[in-house]
């Protein structure tokens, strides 16, 4: 039939290892990404303690506030695995409500964190301001432009459902699993960053 | 039956998927309670590193799915894990000498 041909899908090539391109492709880049936010982190904790005339992090970080955002981004993660979980058993209905749930939360991380740069630089935090500031800024900031990748890629997936290109099929799964593992991998570097650089501050 | 089938077949149930994140949201709450803490800071940094450590353990290998998938992976992620912590310890040391 015509319309079955159409849908028919390329044939999936896994690596000698059984574990497909896309997915050994997907961990290759965390893998990068851990030197990548391991070498901010370091820059980070090298310069905490050099202010110069700026606030220090006792000052201006309100722990209730970023626990709140903490917390939303790690319930993203509950969502994402929801997400997947659904399109495996074939449920669109829910994989649709997870993954537009799990960007929303992504969405509300992100304004929480332009809010807080916002009361920063209005307490005398700015960018140039010290050490310190610049490399807050450089390290929170890389990590919100990679949520903002994963939100938008949460929202393609969302989109893409509707027109058809994202179905309960295996190879879809595999995609919505491979979005998923950036989007935990986000989620983890921000469980190291909440403890090191909010709840460890210098003394 | 492939690997890849294998690997999607012992991914967590639903049930399992809520139970850790139930977890992750105990432990915050617990970290965030160590800040407030009147404790030494010789005891909550210890305390709140291992915590992390347990958060950052049940995302990678239970939502990353590295506890059921094949071990290439974690040695791709583990790899860029100890080069950022080699990077960590060269920069600290030549900082310090």
């Amino acid at each position: 039939m015509a319309a079955d041909s159409a849908t028919v899908e390329h044939e999936e090539h896994p690596t000698n290892f059984g574990v497909s391109n896309e997915k050994m492709g997907m961990w290759a880049l965390i893998g990068s990404e851990c030197l990548f936010f391991g070498a901010f982190i370091t820059t980070y904790l090298l310069y905490v303690t050099r202010l110069g005339d700026g606030p220090g992090p006792r000052d201006i970080f309100d722990i209730p506030f970023t626990s709140v955002s903490t917390f939303i981004l790690l319930m993203s993660s509950l969502g994402m695995v929801l997400a997947l979980a659904a399109i495996q058993e074939g449920d669109m209905r829910k994989f649709r409500t997870w993954t537009l749930g799990t960007a929303l939360m992504g969405l509300t991380f992100l304004s929480g964190q332009v809010y807080e740069f916002t009361v920063f630089v209005e307490e005398g935090l700015g960018l140039t301001t010290s050490p310190f500031s610049t490399s807050f800024y450089v390290l929170t900031g890389f990590h919100g432009v990679h949520v903002g990748f994963g939100v938008l890629m949460l929202l393609a997936l969302w989109v893409a459902s509707f027109s058809g290109h994202i179905r309960p099929t295996k190879k879809h799964a595999g995609a919505v699993e491979n979005v998923g593992l950036y989007w935990h991998f986000v989620d983890i570097v921000w469980i190291v960053i909440f403890t090191v650089i909010y709840l460890i501050p210098a003394e | 039956m492939s690997d890849l089938d294998q690997e999607q077949e012992h991914h967590p149930t639903v049930g399992q998927y809520v139970e850790i994140g139930v977890i992750l949201a105990v432990v915050t709450a617990v970290e965030v309670a160590l800040f407030y803490a009147d404790i030494p800071r010789q005891v909550t940094i210890p305390a709140l590193l291992f915590l992390t450590a347990i958060k950052f353990l049940l995302v990678v290998m239970w939502f990353m799915h590295l506890r059921y998938d094949h071990r290439l992976l974690t040695r791709l992620f583990v790899a860029g894990m100890i080069i950022a912590l080699v990077l960590f310890a060269v920069v600290v040391a030549i900082t310090l000498l």
